[in-house]
C-alpha cells in the first residue's frame, strides 16, 4: 500500500543545541495504525508536532498525501488530525461550538449532520450543550478526538491518548481507534503503554534520542525479537541445575522448583524434546509444563537498552 | 484564502464577547457614564466653552477614544493571548491558515467589539450632553482605523505577553497614560508651549483631535496629519505582525 506520510532525514535541533529528531526516516502507510514506543523526551511528541505544522523542521522533508508541510501546507495540513497529550480546551465554552471552531479552521463549511456524526461516534452527542468544564476527564479526551475529526481527516495523530487515564477508559479508546481504522482513517499514536502497541497497532515503531530504532510489523517484530522460554515445572526443589543438563540456555527458577529453558521459535531445532528427554533421563519428575513468549515490553525495554549503551 | 476559517475565528470570538456581555458592555458604559457625570456636569459645569464647545461635549470624542483605543488592544491581546494560556494554540498552528487569516479573524472581532463599545459610548453621550457630529463619515472613518490599529497592536500584545501581568502592564504604564494625557480631556492648545511641544511627541494626541474634527470641525492638528500618524501606525503594526509570523517570534519552536 501506498505511503500517506513520508518522513525523509527529518532534523529538529533548538537554539541550545539541543538535538531532538536526529534524521528520521518513515513511511506511514495509508491506513495503518503505527504505535510510536519511546521513553520520555525520546523525540515523539516533536516529530508529531513537525509534521503537523507546530515546530519548524530544522531540515528534512515531510509530506502527507504527497503535499509538502511548508510548501503546499494548506493542502497538507487539511488532511491531518492532532490530538494533543494535554487536555487543551477552552473551558467556557459548549461542546458542539468547540467542534464546530474546528471544523470551520480547517475550511469546511458549516455541517450540523457532519458534526452530529462525529459527536454520535464518540458518545458525545448528549453532551454536545454542556460546557467543556463540567465534563469528567475521559469525555474532554473524546471532544480532543471530535475536534481533532470534524475535518474528517485522512490522517489522525494521537499523541498518548491514553496518558494518565483507566483501565477501563483505555480500552474504550482502543476501540474508537480500531472504528477509526475502519473508516480508513491512518493513525499513528504515541504511547508509553507497550500494552497499548501490543492491542492495536499494525507496525511498531521504537524511538530514542531522536532516532528512529526500528519500525517493523508488530507480529513480525515479536516474531523475530521474541524469545520463547519453557517452564518445566518439577514435583521435587533443586539447589542447582544438574550437571548433565547445564547450558546456557537453562536456568533454575528462584524457588527452584522449575527450571527455565529459553529457546528461539524460528530456529529449525528448538531442543525441547531433547531437554524433555535428558530431564526424564535424570530421573526428575515433572509436574506441568508452561510456554510464555516475550513480549513487546520486553523487546523494546532491550532495543532502548541496547541504543544507551 | 481560507475564509471560513477567518469567519470561524470571528465568530468565536464574538461568541466570547455576547457570553460575558455584563463585562463586555456594561462596565465601558458604566464607567463612561461616571465619566460625564464628573468631568461632564460636576467639573464641566464650571468650565466655560472649549473652543467654542460646551465642555460636556468637548469631551465626548476623547472619551470614546479613551474606551475604543484600551477596549481595541484588551480585546485583541486577551483573544491571543488565551489560547496561549490554555494550550489550545496549537490548533491554530496545525490548521491549514495563514498568518493573515488569523490576523483577520482576532484583529477583526476586537475591532467589531470596540466598534459596538464605541457607538454604545456615542449613544449614552447623548443622554448627558447635547451634541452633532460636523462629519459622521469621517467620525465613522476614524473609528474604524483607531479600531484596526490597535487592535493590531493589542494583537502584537497578545503574542509577545508571557503571563497576564505582561499583557497588562502595556495598557496599564503605557496606554492609558498616552490616552488621558493626549487630550482625552482638554484641548493641546490650553498647555503651556512646551508640555504642547512635548504632547506632539504622544501618537494619540492626533488620534483625537482628527476625531474631534469629525464631532466638531476644529483639531489642534491638521486633519491630513492625524490621518498620516493613524496610516503610519498601523503600518508599523502590520510590519510587525508580518515579521512575527516571517520569523515565528514566540508562537512556532
Amino acid at each position: 500500500m501506498a505511503n500517506i506520510v513520508e518522513i525523509t532525514d527529518l532534523r529538529k535541533s533548538y537554539k541550545d543545541g539541543f538535538q531532538a529528531l536526529k534524521g528520521v526516516n518513515l513511511g506511514i502507510e495509508e491506513g495503518e495504525i503505527l504505535a510510536l514506543l519511546g521513553p520520555n523526551g525520546a523525540g515523539k511528541t516533536t516529530l508529531i508536532s513537525t509534521v503537523c505544522g507546530i515546530t519548524m523542521p530544522t531540515s528534512g522533508t515531510v509530506t502527507v498525501g504527497g503535499h509538502d508541510i511548508l510548501h503546499d501546507y494548506r493542502a497538507a495540513r487539511s488532511m491531518i488530525g492532532l490530538v494533543p497529550q494535554e487536555i487543551n480546551l477552552e473551558p467556557f465554552e459548549r461542546v458542539i461550538n468547540t467542534v464546530r471552531f474546528s471544523r470551520g479552521l480547517f475550511g469546511k463549511p458549516s455541517d450540523d449532520a457532519a458534526i452530529e456524526k462525529v459527536l454520535r461516534q464518540l458518545s458525545l452527542w448528549d453532551k454536545k450543550d454542556n460546557q467543556i468544564r463540567e465534563l469528567s476527564g475521559g469525555m474532554k479526551r473524546r471532544v480532543l478526538i471530535a475536534k481533532a475529526l470534524a475535518h474528517d481527516p485522512r490522517v489522525l495523530f494521537l499523541d498518548e491518548p491514553t496518558a494518565g487515564v483507566d483501565v477501563e477508559l483505555r480500552k474504550d479508546m482502543w476501540q474508537i481507534v480500531d472504528k477509526l481504522k475502519e473508516d480508513g482513517v491512518t493513525i499513528i499514536l504515541t504511547t508509553h503503554y507497550i500494552e497499548e502497541a501490543e492491542a492495536i497497532a499494525d507496525r511498531v515503531g521504537v524511538i530514542a534520542h531522536g532516532e528512529l530504532l526500528l519500525v517493523e510489523e508488530k507480529t513480525k517484530l515479536m516474531t523475530r525479537m521474541g524469545q520463547k522460554e519453557l517452564e518445566v515445572q518439577l514435583t521435587e526443589t533443586l539447589t542447582e541445575v544438574p550437571r548433565n543438563l547445564q547450558s546456557d540456555d537453562l536456568a533454575l527458577s528462584s524457588d527452584g522448583h522449575a527450571l527455565i529453558y529459553t529457546y528461539d521459535t524460528n530456529a529449525e531445532r528448538t531442543g525441547i524434546t531433547k531437554l524433555l528427554a535428558d530431564v526424564a533421563a535424570e530421573g526428575l519428575v515433572l509436574r506441568d509444563v508452561v510456554t510464555r513468549q516475550s513480549s513487546l515490553e520486553d523487546i523494546f525495554v532491550n532495543l532502548v537498552k541496547e541504543d544507551a549503551t | 484564502m481560507n475564509w471560513t476559517a477567518v469567519r470561524s475565528i470571528y465568530i468565536f470570538e464574538m461568541f466570547r464577547f455576547f457570553r460575558t456581555v455584563a463585562q463586555s458592555l456594561l462596565a465601558p458604559v458604566i464607567s463612561t457614564s461616571l465619566y460625564f457625570v464628573v468631568f461632564g456636569a460636576a467639573i464641566g459645569s464650571r468650565i466655560e466653552q472649549v473652543e467654542g464647545v460646551g465642555y460636556g461635549a468637548f469631551i465626548v470624542p476623547g472619551l470614546i477614544m479613551l474606551t475604543v483605543i484600551t477596549q481595541s488592544i484588551a480585546n485583541a491581546s486577551f483573544g491571543i493571548y488565551f489560547p496561549k494560556f490554555i494550550g489550545t494554540f496549537f490548533e491554530l498552528l496545525s490548521a491549514p491558515i495563514s498568518f493573515l487569516e488569523i490576523v483577520m479573524g482576532y484583529v477583526g472581532a476586537a475591532a467589531t467589539k470596540s466598534l459596538i463599545i464605541g457607538f454604545i459610548i456615542l449613544i449614552t453621550a447623548y443622554f448627558f450632553v447635547d451634541f452633532s457630529i460636523a462629519h459622521p463619515l469621517a467620525m465613522v472613518a476614524f473609528l474604524l482605523l483607531t479600531t484596526i490599529s490597535f487592535a493590531l497592536f493589542g494583537f502584537i500584545l497578545g503574542i509577545w505577553a508571557g503571563n497576564f501581568e505582561q499583557l497588562q502592564i502595556v495598557p496599564l504604564l503605557i496606554v492609558t497614560p498616552l490616552v488621558f494625557l493626549g487630550g482625552s480631556f482638554y484641548s493641546i492648545s490650553m498647555l503651556p508651549p512646551f508640555w504642547q511641544a512635548v504632547s506632539m511627541f504622544n501618537p494619540v494626541v492626533y488620534l483625537i483631535s482628527g476625531f474631534r474634527w469629525a464631532f466638531f470641525g476644529t483639531a489642534d492638528v491638521p486633519i491630513l496629519t492625524s490621518l498620516l500618524a493613524i496610516g503610519l501606525f498601523t503600518g508599523v503594526c502590520l510590519g510587525i505582525i508580518w515579521w512575527i509570523f516571517r520569523t515565528g517570534w514566540r508562537i512556532r519552536q
